[in-house]
């Protein structure tokens, strides 16, 4: 995997003079923060993708394989999945902004007057995130769910297993490792989402890309590049540490298991 | 444990192969006779006068110039004009970027033929990379008031302007001043162009807040509450306003830069009634720097370049964009200056201030530990 | 037996119309706003905007750049969906049949792009970027090593999720048993059984490259989404219109893709069944 290994240099190579200023400045109380706001909203964005994305993804599975509507929700679900930044923001903002199609319409036939400041907040972000996290579970996760067998239903049928007893002890434990490591991809994905979350909002840096990007482009602040691969590396080091904590989750259900 | 460890000894020898191949850049090209004459001439003179300059830069015949966006004080038609000029293909990369971005992409590409030829800085991260630049002294070099350009030429002020609200005059009550931006009129419709502890604009949209609310360029802290204020008042909308926000209305008043929004009510004519007006005791204002790259892969089209935005002509399209040129105020003594759109700037009353580095640094430092803390 | 399933099928088909119609009500509505906010003007509904999108001819002659994006990222599109599969498939089956113990640490690397932000990542690629240059001229095509980079990321992940669900092992075992070559047990036994995962992770290159924008535009290089934001500079209404076009365009793109994959499957199945007969 040479191309992996081009990726790990690239922060070790622009260090420059080894420091750990750049390492101290992570611990700033903004930063803390913006790492915890991080993990929530990814956490969040990457269970509820997860879960909602699973259903779709089995919706899907249970129509014919060649079919159109297979065709048309993996086509639509590769786009969305990939579709972001300003344009999506502004898509939002359309829709659920003060003067966007939605308030716009509850003002004008229902006679409500909403607030929807909180669209700019943590929980506007979730749900604006998971307009592409959705898709992309969507897609991945559907080679897993093709990997079902029917005759496995149907020998759990022919059992008298219930459909209850079929998803708990025998597609749920074979779907459970591709669940997981899609989620694990969703957290990273949501993690590091950062054109989308500076279009919505500016004037905050309450999670740990827009951080970066205030620490690498900014006109006024000079000097905090190296701050910037610093935060990168932080949030290296977080998804490396869910991930051992996941492997060793894993290991534990096997011993369990077996 | 043998293949364990020998396979621990290839990696190690992979990454540090690819390090090393990091850190030293391929062997620059040669520059011949020609390019080399060309990059480090320091005037027009050099060339043997204008004419050999422009035949020079004809030769080369493309321009790479950055973040120049088409309705930021006029670049698109200054691009346009240039190009029918002088037959130079210009390439205008990424109209979005911030100044350090252009720094950091000079950096990257050093070496590559799509590097940036010249540079439109926030003086801030003008001033921090000086080594950078090629001295180069356009004509009216000598003009220049001496507080606005560097003696050698490093880098000269190209433009200013100070800072405004616009707003859509069909959706909201014309304001005057920060406070009027407090009303319940307001709610959920002021936006604030960019995060001051990045954009300059808004750096100085904060400043000019802190003086309509009694503070001064030393004291920035009445700027910061007025946005708190703003935000608790719901008035506040923390996106980043783009022509779409302001069509749709989502931004109907947007704190900028009186150019920029000079620049929305061209390009919203007819769609958007976008007025400007520079708030009343509040006036702030900042001039953009023009420097040349010492590693120009078109060292003569930079040059030229440089000639055509400090001539009559160039001066005179910045201002019709609604910028203050540099050379404003001694082309309307000499009468070469567009009056029409002289006359069109917004009205400005009170003593404009403009921040030192010294009040720079200590603003930054405050907005620093208070923006994000207040902002959340 | 036969009763039961006839009624799960109907549960399934009422279950899947909720599940997609309330699916599409989520992600429609968005759409839709674009969509109203692109075709309004003070004076009430307008096509304008789109007719001047439709107009190719004049496009072209005044955007050259749009169109030579369109074509780059076509290009760069093929080149990386290639390289990632050449470079993920083989190593991917290999691990999983002979270093499983690796597995774990090559899902990490193949995380790493995604985690890094890509303005981070950038100054990563500069370096490199140079020699590419050096070696083979500024062309954009060359953004393909970067975006397979980029794509690897969501493309493990499918691949990974593909290749669970057969049993990797067992088959190439059976196949081996069989006196096939290792190449050719790649070619007509995995590969063909991996199907799904492969169009995922194709799909999921094909719309990554068509969408990026980010790297292209702090390279300086030439793509799709760079031509785009250049035409979006006309008026709001033409960038709402046009990423909403970019969209539709990558949509069918990828719904052409399938029916070309499904295509070839039919004509791929037909191995397994010739193993068998071989021996």
């Amino acid at each position: 995997m040479p191309t992996g290994v081009v990726v790990v240099q690239a922060f070790l190579s622009d260090a420059g003079l080894p420091t750990l200023d750049n390492l101290r400045a992570l611990g700033g109380g903004d930063i803390l923060r913006a790492l915890l706001n991080s993990v929530v909203l990814s956490a969040v964005t990457a269970l509820l993708g997860a879960v909602f994305g699973a259903v779709v993804a089995y919706a899907v599975s249970t129509a014919s394989p060649d079919g159109a509507l297979r065709r048309v929700v993996s086509a639509a679900c590769g786009v969305l999945a990939q579709f972001g930044g300003v344009m999506l923001a502004f898509a939002w903002i359309a829709t659920l902004g003060l003067s966007g199609l939605v308030p716009t319409f509850l003002r004008d036939h229902l006679g409500a007057d909403v607030d929807t400041s909180w669209l700019y907040g943590l929980r506007g972000f979730v749900l604006v995130y998971l307009y592409f996290q959705i898709p992309l579970m969507v897609i991945v996760f559907l080679p897993s769910i093709d990997g079902l067998r029917p005759q496995w239903r149907e020998a759990a049928e022919s059992l008298g297993g219930s459909t209850w007893q079929y998803w708990r002890h025998v597609a749920g434990p074979v779907l459970a490792p591709a669940f997981a490591s899609s989620a694990l991809l969703l957290f990273a994905n949501a993690l590091s989402a950062y054109a989308t979350a500076a279009a919505l909002n500016a004037q905050s840096t309450f999670i740990l890309p827009l951080q970066i990007g205030n620490a690498i482009g900014s006109e006024v602040v000079l000097g905090r590049q190296n701050v910037a691969k610093a935060l990168a590396l932080e949030m290296v080091v977080l998804v490396a540490v869910i991930m051992t904590a996941y492997a060793w989750l894993q290991r534990r259900a096997e011993r369990w298991l077996g | 444990m043998r293949t364990r460890s020998v396979r621990g000894a290839t990696a190690c020898a992979v990454a540090l192969a690819l390090v090393g191949l990091a850190a030293c850049a391929p062997p620059a090209k040669e520059a011949s006779g020609e390019a080399k004459k060309s990059s480090t001439a320091t005037s027009a003179q050099a060339f043997g006068g204008m004419d050999a300059l422009v035949a020079a830069a004809k030769k080369e015949g493309t321009l790479n110039v950055i973040a120049l966006p088409p309705d930021w004080a006029n670049y698109g038609e200054m691009i346009s004009a240039f190009q029918t000029k002088y037959g130079i293909k210009v390439v205008s990369a990424q109209p979005d970027a911030d100044s350090a971005t252009e720094i950091s992409t000079a950096k990257n590409l050093k070496g590559q033929g799509n590097a940036p030829d010249v540079f439109d800085l926030g003086q801030a991260v003008a001033l921090a990379n000086t080594d950078l630049y090629a001295p180069y002294k356009a004509q009216g070099f000598d003009a220049i008031p001496a507080d606005l350009k560097d003696p050698d030429g490093k880098w000269v002020n190209d433009y200013g302007g100070y800072i405004s609200i616009g707003f859509d005059a069909k959706k909201v009550p014309a304001p005057k001043s920060f406070a009027d931006l407090l009303k319940p009129e307001y709610k959920g419709k002021v936006a604030l162009n960019g995060n001051p502890t990045k954009a300059g604009a808004a750096f100085s949209g904060v400043v000019a807040a802190a003086l309509g609310n009694g503070g001064s360029a030393d004291d920035v802290a009445p700027g910061v509450d007025y946005f708190v204020k703003l935000k608790e008042a719901g008035n506040l909308v923390p996106v980043d306003p783009t022509p779409a926000t302001i069509q749709s209305g989502q931004t109907a008043v947007v704190i900028d830069w009186d150019y920029n929004n000079a620049g929305q009510t061209k390009a919203l004519a007819g769609k958007v009634n976008w007025k400007t007006v520079v708030p009343q005791g509040a006036v702030t204002g900042a001039y953009y720097v023009q420097a040349v790259n010492k590693d120009a892969p078109h060292p003569a089209a930079a040059r030229l370049w440089e000639e055509f935005l400090y001539s009559d002509e160039g001066q005179n399209l910045w201002l019709k964009g609604g910028a203050r040129p540099v050379r404003g105020e001694e082309m309307a003594k000499a009468g070469t200056i567009d009056k029409a759109a002289y006359s069109a700037l917004p009205a400005v009353s009170g003593t404009p201030v403009f921040i030192t580095e010294e009040q720079r640094a200590k603003i930054t430092d405050y907005l620093n530990q208070n923006w994000q803390k207040e902002m959340g | 037996m036969a009763g039961s399933g006839v009624r799960r099928e109907r549960v399934q088909r009422r279950m899947r119309w909720a599940v997609l119609a309330v699916a599409a009500l989520f992600f429609g509505g968005p759409l839709w706003a674009m969509v109203v906010f692109s075709t309004s003007s003070p004076t009430g509904v307008t096509g304008a905007t789109w007719r001047q999108l439709l107009d190719v001819d004049a496009l072209s002659r005044t955007y050259p750049s749009f169109v030579e994006g369109v074509r780059v990222s076509a290009a760069l599109a093929v080149l990386t969906v290639v390289l990632m599969l050449v470079l993920l498939v083989p190593t991917m089956t290999w691990v999983r049949l002979r270093l499983p113990a690796l597995r774990r640490p090559m899902e990490f690397l193949c995380l790493l792009p995604l985690i890094i932000p890509a303005i981070v990542l950038v100054v990563g690629l500069a370096p490199v970027y140079a020699w590419v240059t050096y070696f083979f001229g500024p062309s954009s095509v060359w953004l393909f090593f970067a975006y397979t980079v980029l794509v690897l990321p969501y493309a493990y992940r499918a691949i990974d999720a593909g290749l669970s669900a057969i049993d990797v092992r067992t088959l190439a075992e059976a196949a081996r048993g069989l006196g096939a070559s290792w190449p050719r047990i790649f070619w007509s036994v995995i590969t063909p059984n991996i199907r799904t995962a492969l169009m995922s992770a194709s799909f999921l290159a094909v719309a990554l490259v068509l969408g990026e924008y980010t790297i292209a535009s702090l390279m300086s290089r030439n793509n799709l989404q760079v031509g785009i934001f250049q035409l979006s500079q006309r008026t709001p209404a033409m960038s709402v219109a046009v990423s909403l076009a970019a969209l539709l365009l990558c949509f069918l793109l990828l719904v052409l893709l399938t029916l070309v994959g499904g295509r070839r499957q039919r004509r791929v199945s037909a191995y397994p069944v010739h193993v068998e007969e071989t021996s």
